[in-house]
């Protein structure tokens, strides 16, 4: 008698949040839904609280001192490490950015491809910021002077759904020596948490980066008035929204940014601050 | 007292004495010992290390916990750090807290291991924080007890507040409590001291001051030895030697926990202040972990193979 | 107790030598005609046999770098230019060990030098210059700035494979295919970076390797098709290359010696300042175009650096330079080692008195201990000439502004060092100082990120930084290559 071959039950992935360089679940126990073009069920991505947003911005606090410490030579390997990573698992992407948004595969693959290039151009930049931005100041007096730049601390990112967009963010965020924590909302919930996995094997530290899945209505406004939040990239965020946003920002006079989808130098500039120090020179 | 013709036991003479040491660059200081963590002791030169680093521990337990049967044990180990080999020197001492000296001084006495010391840690230690009445108590308590060595803590907050005639005065009076019965070691918790200046002014007071011994921490404490603040004391005894013609001895103490920790170290002592230290008369390391890792260390280098924790004594 | 470093080799195996070497032309090695010895100077074993490039070597490598340029690199966007060096850099990473025991064998530099900081930084260079290759626009050098085409290179003994990442890695970022000549003595990491580029992939011509000698080197800086050229190497020859090009519209930049001045004031780190003394001079042999070969001492404390200075040389290893020990190695030819004691015994003569610790030297192989002359004046000829080994000369200074006519009072111009703990004097000497790399605190330090290059005779232009782009990218109005 033939047996008949068995179809092989897969075995799917539960989605969690990343944060600290873990994976927990929301401690609200939510979830919700994704389906893909069709309507077929995807997954449950956590849907992310006010006290997950809390417990990521600690955690990326308490990172960002050494990884700003970090030399930018250092920075710029694991950065550049994240992008092997990606590229091994570009297949996963493609087939992910396929499944949760409307996009052909092959326009999936070029975004993919234009997405891990993106990264990789941002992490060239971290040993080249001080001399495209810094300055030697030839002040009227007997003293040396300059200019450095440094990362503000704890900037967070509401991201676009647009994958190219979410990368974009969150590489110009970290580059200087920033650390983030980034609200993804809806299909992109699925290539995200695999972003997540990527960076869990990629030596960055624990904290630098954070992702909560969820809903940017419910948890930006939260982000946009927490006192431990120096920068906010509201790129992915609707237009009305930005005035409500700002305004609850203006309490610890956050500095809050929306972008464009070029890559430029100046969505790294606009998370970092100017520092000028006088040396009196002589003998 | 003459101290060594040096200063004259007046904080001023101490800081004009400090005015002509020069500084410690921490970008210097901090590439010459991680250059010096680099050497590569093999074969021979790693087993003499290993036997050299065995003989310098100071077998160590300070808990609050501690118990007559838990320091009886810590003896034993120090005598006899591997029952099934005798060939395993001794430990360079025991060292427990004050009310502890009497069982460990009765116990060592007992199994043999007379030439094993006890050192007691005094003065308030770790804090240092109490009455010099109190410091005194304590430092007589150990030696009345049968402790041949005190390891004494610095006032941290006088140093750090430039009280240092202070810091230099207390030193004074247990060296002269010590008298001939027990050397002294001074702990700095250079943890607590942060800058290699003040380590090189401390461990400058503190030979000045009568110390046999300049040691780092108190061990509970992190950041404890480190490398490069144990190169800035070893510099230190080095140049006090040229000054005086006297050596005193340097011991590390806290985060000292493998063999190729306890090899840097020697390194380190080998290359900065030179081989006559390379004796527990002169170099000391306060650890407990450390030794059944050196054990294990010797047992690959006579079977040829790599040991287990199951082949050495947990105390 | 004697403790006594028992013999610590890091073994050979990792790396295979061929017995025969050719060149590295259009992405594949070609036999060479005739061919030269190579040895490891610390045995004078011979390694391998070198290929001696002539003039029709050349022009093939040439013809090959240009077809690659106008085929290939030049239509490549600063995108994928850049994934080529990232790989190379990560591929160099992958195989430093056997990098670090070649370069090792090839110079007679001691393993801990090539692994802990020759390797590493060729690495860096890469990984660093791959970066700039979509970013130029933000070098300062004007909106997409324009390559030459194929740029022609010849490169020193003293850091081989470090001074071949300093010319490859700015060159190819900036879009340039290149044609490189090693040195003579040392040419064999160079010809096994040669195979890390085909492991990379990358497009034939880009790189091109052809070894040889002097003679070799003056065919590339005659070839017609090459408009730009570096050199690193000595002022003599720089001269010459200088005065070839005259009436040419080439470009050149030149990296050549120096006598650099390590100044030491009253209030420096004494300590630390020993220890950044000895690396001036005993780093890399004293085979370091910035070499502080020349120590200037405030008087006050000349005594007493110079007792702990020579307390601290008597600690020096020197000896094999495959055990991890080691920290002075071999002298890296016998021409080379007879110009330093030629040049030793003219100190001598001149009535400097020389010491060197107490040094057991191999009978086999070029050695030389670590040696001071102290009693030195600026008159004497070796404060004057590099002597380019392990030979320091000491001179004292009673005032800072002494001190800056001394270090300044020279043809040379690479670098400079101040020791001192007052942060006013350090900027205010860093500003009187004519070099063009000054160390305050620290000696011998490089890092991609950071610009090196000489003032006066020490050469022209920089490299490293987003300031030694500018040498491979043309400004303006200047035409170049087509």
């Amino acid at each position: 008698m033939a047996t008949k071959k068995e179809s092989r039950v897969k075995v799917n992935k539960t989605y969690k949040l990343f944060i600290n360089g873990a994976f927990p679940r929301s401690e609200s126990g939510r979830v919700f839904e994704v389906s893909s073009q069709n309507g077929s069920f995807v997954a449950n991505p956590a849907l992310a609280s006010r006290k997950d947003l809390r417990d990521a911005v600690v955690a990326a606090r308490s990172a960002q001192s050494n990884w700003s410490k970090a030399t930018a030579y250092n920075r710029g390997q694991i950065l550049y490490r994240i992008a092997e990573m990606l590229e091994g698992r570009a297949g996963q992407f493609e087939s992910e950015i396929v499944l949760t948004s409307q996009v052909t595969p092959s326009r999936a693959k070029a975004i993919v491809s234009e997405a891990i290039d993106r990264w990789v151009w941002y992490a060239g930049w971290t040993d080249k910021l001080q001399a495209v931005s810094g300055a030697t100041n030839p002040v009227a007096g007997p003293f040396f002077n300059f200019t450095i730049s440094e990362p503000q601390g704890v900037v967070a990112i509401a991201a676009s759904v647009n994958f190219i967009e979410f990368i974009d963010a969150i590489a110009a965020a970290i580059v200087s020596g920033n650390t983030s924590v980034v609200l993804v909302p809806g299909g992109l919930a699925v290539p995200a948490m695999s972003f997540a996995e990527v960076l869990a094997t990629s030596d960055l530290p624990a904290g630098v980066i954070n992702i909560l899945t969820g809903s940017l209505d419910e948890l930006a406004p939260w982000a946009a008035s927490h006192m431990d939040i120096d920068g906010f990239d509201i790129s992915g965020i609707s237009k009305k929204m930005h005035p409500a946003l700002k305004e609850a920002g203006a309490e610890n006079l956050k500095r809050i940014h929306a972008f464009g989808p070029e890559k430029t130098p100046s969505r790294i500039l606009a998370f970092m601050e100017s520092k000028t120090v006088w040396h009196s020179v002589g003998v | 007292m003459s101290f060594y013709g040096l200063v004259d036991g007046t904080e001023k003479s101490l800081i004009t004495f400090f005015d002509q040491l020069s500084g410690v660059d921490q970008v210097g200081a901090e590439s010459r010992a991680a250059m010096l963590a680099t050497r590569s002791i093999k074969t021979s030169s790693k087993k003499l290390a290993i036997e050299t680093a065995i003989s310098m521990v100071d077998l160590t337990t300070l808990e609050g916990a501690d118990t007559p049967g838990k320091v009886r044990a810590l003896c034993s180990k120090a005598v006899r750090p591997d029952p099934a080999d005798p060939t395993v020197p001794s430990v360079g001492a025991v060292c427990v807290y004050n009310d502890m000296v009497e069982i460990a001084r009765t116990h060592l006495d007992a199994i043999g291991g007379t030439h094993v010391p006890v050192a007691a840690v005094s003065t308030a230690f770790p804090s240092g924080r109490a009455s010099m009445e109190v410091k005194i108590q304590d430092t007589q308590d150990a030696i009345n007890a049968g402790a041949t060595e005190i390891d004494m803590v610095i006032d941290r907050g006088a140093f750090l507040s430039g009280k240092y005639g202070l810091v230099f005065d207390e030193i004074v009076k247990i060296r002269e409590i010590c008298g001939k019965k027990a050397h002294l070691k001074v702990i700095f918790e250079t943890g607590e001291l942060v800058t290699y200046d003040n380590v090189r002014k401390a461990s400058y007071l503190a030979m000045l001051a009568g110390a046999d011994f300049i040691k780092t921490s108190t061990g509970k404490i992190s950041p404890a030895a480190t490398p490069p603040v144990v190169l800035v004391m070893l510099e230190a005894v080095r140049d006090f030697y040229t000054l005086t013609q006297r050596r005193i001895g340097v011991k590390p103490a806290g985060g000292i926990r493998t063999t190729k920790d306890a090899i840097k170290q020697l390194v380190l002592v080998n290359e900065t202040a030179g081989p006559e230290w390379l004796t527990p008369e002169l170099f000391r390391i306060g650890a407990s972990a450390l030794l059944n890792d050196l054990l294990m260390q010797r047992m690959k280098m006579s079977d040829g193979y790599y040991a287990s924790p199951n082949y050495v004594t947990i105390d | 107790m004697n403790f006594e470093y028992a013999p610590a080799p890091e073994s050979r195996s990792i790396v295979t030598i061929k017995p025969k070497y050719g060149h590295f032309i259009n992405g594949s090695f070609v036999a060479g005609k005739k061919h030269f010895p190579t040895i490891n100077p610390a045995t004078e074993e011979i390694l391998s046999h070198i290929a001696l490039g002539g003039v029709s070597d050349i022009d093939k490598a040439v013809a090959a770098a240009h077809k690659a340029y106008t085929k290939t690199w030049s239509k490549l966007s600063g995108k994928e230019r850049g994934k080529y060096l990232y790989r190379i850099a990560r591929i160099l990473q992958e195989r430093a060990r056997e990098f670090a025991v070649l370069e090792t064998l090839d110079n007679g530099k001691p393993i801990r030098e090539t692994r802990d900081i020759d390797i590493p930084l060729v690495a860096a260079h890469f990984f660093y210059h791959a970066g700039w290759a979509d970013k130029l626009d933000y070098a300062g050098l004007g909106h997409s700035p324009k390559p030459y085409g194929v740029a022609g290179q010849i490169i020193p003994w003293n850091f081989p494979l470090l001074m071949l990442a300093w010319k490859v890695a700015p060159a190819l970022a900036t879009g340039n295919t290149v044609v490189l000549k090693p040195a003579e003595t040392t040419s064999l990491t160079a010809l096994l970076f040669a195979e890390v580029c085909q492991q990379a992939e990358l497009p034939d011509g880009v790189v091109n390797i052809v070894t040889g000698d002097g003679s070799t080197g003056a065919a590339i800086v005659n070839h017609p098709g090459i408009q730009k050229i570096a050199f690193t190497g000595s002022t003599d020859v720089g001269k010459k290359i200088a005065r070839a090009i005259a009436a040419t519209d080439k470009k050149a930049t030149l990296e050549l010696g120096g006598k650099g001045a390590n100044i030491v004031f009253d209030d420096a780190p004494i300590d630390e300042t020993v220890e950044g003394i000895v690396n001036g001079i005993f780093f890399n042999q004293g085979h370091v175009c910035c070499a502080g070969s020349r120590l200037i001492l405030q008087e006050s404390v000349a005594d007493e650096v110079i007792e702990k200075l020579k307390v601290r040389m008597a600690k020096i290893r020197v000896g094999d330079p495959l055990d991890k020990n080691t920290d002075l190695g071999a002298i890296n030819s016998k021409e080379q080692l007879i110009k330093i004691k030629e040049l030793s015994a003219i100190g001598d003569a001149e009535g400097a008195q020389r010491w060197s610790p107490q040094c057991e030297l191999s009978t086999k192989g070029f050695w030389f201990a670590p040696t001071i002359f102290t009693g030195v004046t600026q008159a004497n000829r070796i404060a004057q000439e590099e002597i380019f080994g392990p030979v320091l000369s000491v001179l004292t200074f009673r005032t800072p502004q002494e001190a800056i006519d001394k270090a300044n009072n020279t043809p040379f111009g690479l670098s400079a060092g101040i020791w001192s703990e007052k942060g006013s004097r350090i900027f205010w000497a860093s500003q009187h100082l004519k070099a063009g790399v000054v160390w305050a605190n620290t000696f011998n330090k490089f890092d991609p990120t950071s610009p090196f290059g000489g003032y006066k005779e020490s050469g022209w232009g920089r490299e490293g930084g987003k300031h030694g782009l500018a040498a491979y990218l043309k400004s303006g109005k200047e035409t170049g290559a087509k």
